[in-house]
C-alpha cells in the first residue's frame, strides 16, 4: 500500500445556511480545498462524497454525480461516488479515498461530506435522522434516535456512576472550544446551568446535550505522500484507518454502554499506524450526543471504561487537558451537517497538525485522531494523522 | 412511518412476540432471521420458530419529550430495552405506569397496543408494548384498590 | 347438546374521569348527574387503545384461563359500535393475536350495545350445529358520548370475551331469547364521530320496553320467575336504568350488585352485558343460575338464561385479572387531558 496524505482542506461555516444550497456548500468546501491544495481540476482523478440523507432532506440521490457535474468535472467524466454509513458517512468517504490512493488505483482524490438538513421541517428532519437506527425494530416501537442515547446514558449512570453533571460538562468544555472556531455553528460559551435548564429531549438528555441539525460542507484532498510536497509546504500523512461495524439495533449489542466498533476500529487504525493511545495529541471524537463523547474517550482507550465521566469533569480532555478532544467544538458546538461531520473532523485535524488552529492550537500537536459513528454505533470509523 | 406491506410481513412478531431458536447452538433470538447470528451457516435447516412468553425485565429506560409525530398524543412517554425472560432484548414503550414506577430491573409483561396510524385515513398498526407487573403471574401493580 | 362458556376474559383501561370533573368544564352539576346516574366514574381509553386492542386483551385472558389449543377455534365474531375501521374487521386482529389463524371464519357484529351478545348466540348456534369446535364472542367498545352532551358523563370503554363450546363448559347456556323491533332511539351515522339520541324517546318505547320483552320472553320459554336465579345483569348505560328495570321484573338488589359495574365503569356499550357477566362469573359457584338481558338501542334484546357447572370449580380463574382487579390501579384524569385521551381536541398540526 502506498503513504497517503491530505495536501488540501476546505469547509464551510456551518449553521443554518438559508441562501446557500446543496450545491452552493459542496462546492464552495471542495473549491476551498482544492485551491489549499494548489491543484487544477484536471488534476482530480476521482471524487468521493460523503453524505446520508439528500434524498428525504432535499430529495436528490445521485449525490456522487451531482457534485462533480456542479464542480466542473463532468467534462473530465471522473469516476464520482456517493459514500452512505449515517452519521459515518464522511469518515467512511476519507477511508474510501484513502484505499483508492493508498491501492494505487488514483494519485490525486478528492473526498468531501456535504448535509443540507435545514430545508425540512424539525419533524421531519428527526425522522430522517432515525433511520440511521433500527427502523423495524427501534423506531416503529417508539424509539427516537436520541431515545436510544438516553437508554445508554441511564445505563451508563447505573453501571459507572457517571453523572448528569459530567454529561453537561462535555457540552461546557466543546462550546468553550467551538467560542475560538470562526467556522462553528455556536461560538458562545455556556456554564453546566445552561445545560441543566435546557428543555428535556429524552431523560435525562437534554437539549443542550444534543448536537444540532446544521447545514455545512467539508473537503481535503489526497494523494501519494511521495508526490505531496509538489503542492503543499505540510503534508498530514494518513497514517492509520479502521473501520468496523456492529449490530444495528442498540438492544443487539453485548454491552450497550461500549461501542465495540469503536474498539475495534480503533485498533485496525492503530494497527496499521504502528502507534498506541499514548501517542495521539489531539482528537476529534463523534459528540452528537454528550453520552456518545464519553463513550468515545472510553472506547477508543484514553481512559478506562467507566472513567470517561469523572476524566471530563476533571477537565482532561479540555485544550490544556491530558488528551484534547473536540478542540472544533465537536458536533456539540461546531455543528452537524450529518455527511460532512466525518470530513469536518480531518479538517480540525490536518489545521492542528499544520499548527494552523490560531486560538484552539494544542501545543506540538503531532498525531491527530478522528472518530466517526453511524447510528447507535453501528459503523464506525477511525482515522489517524500525522505530521509527515 | 411503515407501509402496510411491510408492517403486515412482520405481524407474527408484532403480535404474538415470534423469534427463533437456533437449534444448533440452543440460543433464543428476536426477531426472526434467515440464519443464526453465531452459527452462520452451520444453523440452515435448523431455525425453529419460538413465540417469547412475553415477560422481561427494564434493563434500561428513558422519557421521551420530543417525539415522533405518530407519537406526540402520548408524549411524554416512555422507551426502555426489555430484557427478555428467554434472553433476546426488544426495544418498546412502557406504558400504564407513572415514569416513578419504571426503574432499572422492573419486570414487565408485553400488551397490543396501537403503535401508528398511517394517518385517519390510513392503515393502524398494532404491536407490543410493556406493561409493569408487581409479580410473576403477571397481576397488575395495585398502587390503589377502589371497592 | 349442550352449549356454554368454556372461558372468558375481560379488560378495561386503567383510566378514570368523574361526573364532577367533566360537568365543571360544562356548566353542569356533576355530583347531581353522578347521583343520577349512578356512575362515581367512568373508564378512559389510553390513546393508544382502541376496540381492537381491548378485544385483544379480554381474548388473550379468556384463553390464559383455559387448556384450549387456538388452532381449534372455528370462529372469532367481534361486537362493537366503535371498530376502529368501518371497513376492515377487528376479529382478523384479534384472531391473529391469538393465534387462531388462518382455519377459521370471522366477521364483526354491529347493533348498538348488544352487537356482543348476538355474537353469543351466534357462536351458540355454530357450536350446536356441529359446524365449530369452540366459537370466540366479545362485545367490546371505547364509544364517545359528544362534548357537552349527557352521554358524556357515561360513555366509556371497555370489553370482554367468551369462549363457547360444548365441553367442559363452566356454565352452560341452556336458553336464549331475543326481542327485536325498528325502534330509532339512538343511532350513529357513517362519518359521524358521536352518536346521536332521542333523548326520553330512549327510555320507556326503547330501553324498557325492550329489555322486559326480552326477559319476559325468556322467563316464558323457562317457565322460571326471578326468584330462581342467583344473579341477574341488565344493559347498564348507566346505574339507574338496570336498577329500576331489574325491580320491575321482580329481581333483588342482591342478585344484581354483583354485575352492576356500571358504577366503577360507566357504560361500555357492547361491552356492558359482557363485563357484567363476567364480574358474575368471577365470583359464582356451581349451580348458581344467572339471568342476562342485553340491550342494543335501534333496538332489541338479547336474553339468556345461565346455569354454572361444576367444572367452574377446577377454573383457572386467577390466571387473568377478575373485573375487580381491572378496577385497582386506576389513574384519574383531568378533562383537558380526557379530551385529548378521545381525540375530541386534536394537535394542530393534523
Amino acid at each position: 500500500m502506498r503513504r497517503v496524505a491530505i495536501i488540501g482542506i476546505g469547509d464551510t461555516e456551518f449553521g443554518e445556511l438559508w441562501d446557500l444550497s446543496f450545491r452552493d456548500i459542496g462546492i464552495q468546501a471542495g473549491l476551498a480545498a482544492v485551491a489549499d491544495a494548489n491543484i487544477t481540476a484536471d488534476q482530480i482523478d476521482a471524487l468521493y462524497v460523503g453524505n446520508m440523507g439528500a434524498g428525504r432532506f432535499i430529495e436528490q440521490e445521485h449525490i456522487g454525480a451531482l457534485i462533480a457535474d456542479y464542480a466542473g468535472l463532468a467534462r473530465d467524466h471522473i469516476p464520482a461516488t456517493r459514500v452512505e454509513a449515517a452519521g459515518a458517512s464522511g469518515g467512511l468517504a476519507l477511508r474510501q479515498g484513502f484505499q483508492a490512493v493508498a491501492s494505487g488505483l488514483h494519485d490525486i482524490v478528492v473526498v468531501g461530506g456535504a448535509e443540507k438538513m435545514m430545508d425540512v421541517s424539525d419533524v421531519e428532519s428527526a425522522m430522517i435522522q432515525s433511520s440511521a437506527a433500527d427502523q423495524e425494530w427501534e423506531t416503529i416501537l417508539g424509539a427516537t434516535f436520541p431515545a436510544l442515547h438516553a437508554l445508554i446514558a441511564r445505563r451508563h449512570m447505573h453501571e459507572h456512576g457517571t453523572t448528569r453533571e459530567q454529561l453537561a460538562d462535555v457540552a461546557v468544555k466543546n462550546h468553550k472550544n467551538g467560542s475560538l472556531n470562526p467556522k462553528a455553528q455556536f461560538q458562545r460559551e455556556i456554564k453546566r446551568e445552561t445545560v441543566l435548564a435546557s428543555p428535556m429531549v429524552s431523560s435525562p438528555l437534554r437539549m443542550f446535550d444534543c448536537a444540532p441539525s446544521s447545514d455545512g460542507a467539508a473537503a481535503v484532498v489526497l494523494c501519494p505522500l511521495d508526490m505531496a510536497k509538489k503542492f503543499t509546504e505540510v503534508p498530514i500523512e494518513i497514517i492509520g484507518s479502521g473501520q468496523a461495524s456492529d449490530t444495528l439495533a442498540l438492544h443487539h449489542r453485548k454491552d450497550i454502554c461500549t461501542m465495540e466498533a469503536t474498539k475495534v476500529a480503533a485498533r485496525r487504525a492503530f494497527d496499521m499506524a504502528k502507534l498506541t493511545t499514548k501517542d495521539v495529541d489531539v482528537a476529534e471524537v463523534h459528540d452528537n450526543f454528550t453520552i456518545s463523547e464519553i463513550l468515545a474517550i472510553e472506547d477508543l482507550g484514553f481512559f478506562k471504561k467507566g472513567e470517561g465521566g469523572r476524566a471530563t469533569e476533571a477537565g482532561l480532555t479540555s485544550l490544556e487537558g491530558e488528551i484534547a478532544v473536540n478542540t472544533s467544538g465537536g458536533l456539540k458546538a461546531r455543528g452537524d451537517p450529518i455527511g460532512a461531520t466525518g470530513l469536518a473532523q480531518a479538517v480540525e485535524i490536518v489545521a492542528q497538525l499544520r499548527g494552523k488552529a490560531g486560538k484552539r492550537q494544542v501545543k506540538d500537536a503531532a498525531v491527530g485522531l478522528a472518530h466517526n459513528v453511524g447510528g447507535t454505533g453501528a459503523t464506525v470509523v477511525v482515522h489517524l494523522f500525522r505530521r509527515a | 412511518m411503515a407501509t402496510a406491506p411491510r408492517f403486515w410481513r412482520e405481524y407474527p412478531s408484532r403480535y404474538n412476540l415470534v423469534g427463533f431458536k437456533c437449534n444448533n447452538c440452543g440460543k433464543t433470538y428476536f426477531p426472526p432471521r434467515a440464519i443464526c447470528p453465531v452459527c452462520h451457516r452451520k444453523s440452515v435447516g435448523k431455525i425453529e420458530e419460538v413465540k417469547l412468553k412475553g415477560t422481561g425485565k427494564v434493563y434500561s429506560v428513558t422519557e421521551v419529550h420530543d417525539t415522533l409525530d405518530e407519537l406526540a398524543m402520548m408524549k411524554p412517554y416512555l422507551v426502555a430495552i426489555v430484557e427478555m425472560d428467554e434472553g433476546p432484548k426488544l426495544t418498546g414503550q412502557v406504558i400504564d405506569c407513572e415514569p416513578c414506577d419504571v426503574a432499572i430491573g422492573t419486570p414487565v409483561r408485553v400488551a397490543l397496543r396501537k403503535l401508528s396510524e398511517e394517518g385517519s385515513a390510513g392503515v393502524i398498526h398494532y404491536g407490543y408494548k410493556f406493561v409493569p407487573v408487581k409479580d410473576s403471574t403477571g397481576g397488575s401493580v395495585n398502587i390503589r384498590v377502589m371497592t | 347438546m349442550k352449549v356454554g362458556i368454556v372461558s372468558y376474559g375481560a379488560y378495561v383501561p386503567r383510566y378514570r374521569i368523574t361526573p364532577e370533573e367533566i360537568g365543571k368544564v360544562w356548566g353542569v352539576d356533576g355530583k347531581a348527574m353522578s347521583k343520577g346516574l349512578m356512575i362515581n366514574c367512568k373508564s378512559v381509553p389510553a390513546p393508544d387503545e382502541d376496540t381492537i386492542t381491548i378485544a385483544v386483551e379480554a381474548a388473550r385472558n379468556m384463553m390464559k384461563r383455559c387448556e384450549v389449543s387456538p388452532k381449534d377455534i372455528g370462529a372469532i365474531y367481534v361486537g362493537s359500535e366503535s371498530h376502529p375501521y368501518a371497513v376492515k374487521p377487528s376479529g382478523t386482529i384479534v384472531a391473529e393475536a391469538i393465534e387462531a389463524s388462518p382455519h377459521l371464519t370471522v366477521a364483526d357484529f354491529e347493533f348498538a350495545c348488544k352487537a356482543g351478545t348476538a355474537a353469543i348466540q351466534t357462536c351458540m348456534g355454530m357450536v350446536g350445529s356441529g359446524m365449530v369446535k369452540y366459537g370466540v364472542a366479545i362485545g367490546a367498545d371505547t364509544s364517545q358520548g359528544a362534548p357537552g352532551d349527557a352521554l358524556e358523563f357515561s360513555a366509556s370503554a371497555g370489553g370482554a370475551a367468551f369462549l363457547i363450546g360444548s365441553e367442559k363448559t363452566i356454565a352452560t347456556i341452556d336458553h336464549t331469547y331475543s326481542y327485536t323491533t325498528d325502534t330509532p332511539d339512538f343511532w350513529r351515522r357513517e362519518g359521524e364521530m358521536y352518536p346521536r339520541h332521542g333523548g326520553r324517546f330512549t327510555g320507556e318505547p326503547a330501553y324498557f320496553k325492550h329489555v322486559t320483552s326480552g326477559a319476559k320472553g325468556l322467563m316464558a320459554k323457562t317457565g322460571l320467575k326471578a326468584g330462581d336465579y342467583t344473579y341477574a345483569v341488565f344493559h347498564q348505560p348507566n346505574g339507574k336504568f338496570p336498577t329500576r328495570v331489574a325491580k320491575q321484573l321482580g329481581f333483588t338488589d342482591e342478585q344484581v350488585k354483583t354485575g352492576l359495574i356500571a358504577p366503577m365503569i360507566g357504560n361500555t356499550y357492547s361491552g356492558a352485558v359482557p363485563l357484567g357477566l363476567a364480574a358474575i362469573l368471577d365470583e359464582a359457584k356451581p349451580g348458581d343460575k344467572i339471568f342476562a338481558v342485553a340491550y342494543g338501542s335501534g333496538a332489541g334484546s338479547d336474553a339468556f338464561d345461565i346455569t354454572v357447572t361444576n367444572d367452574m370449580d377446577g377454573f383457572q380463574r386467577q390466571k387473568a385479572p377478575t373485573v375487580k382487579e381491572l378496577n385497582s390501579n386506576l389513574k384519574f384524569l383531568d378533562y383537558a387531558t380526557y379530551a385529548k385521551y378521545r381525540g375530541k381536541i386534536h394537535l394542530g398540526s393534523e
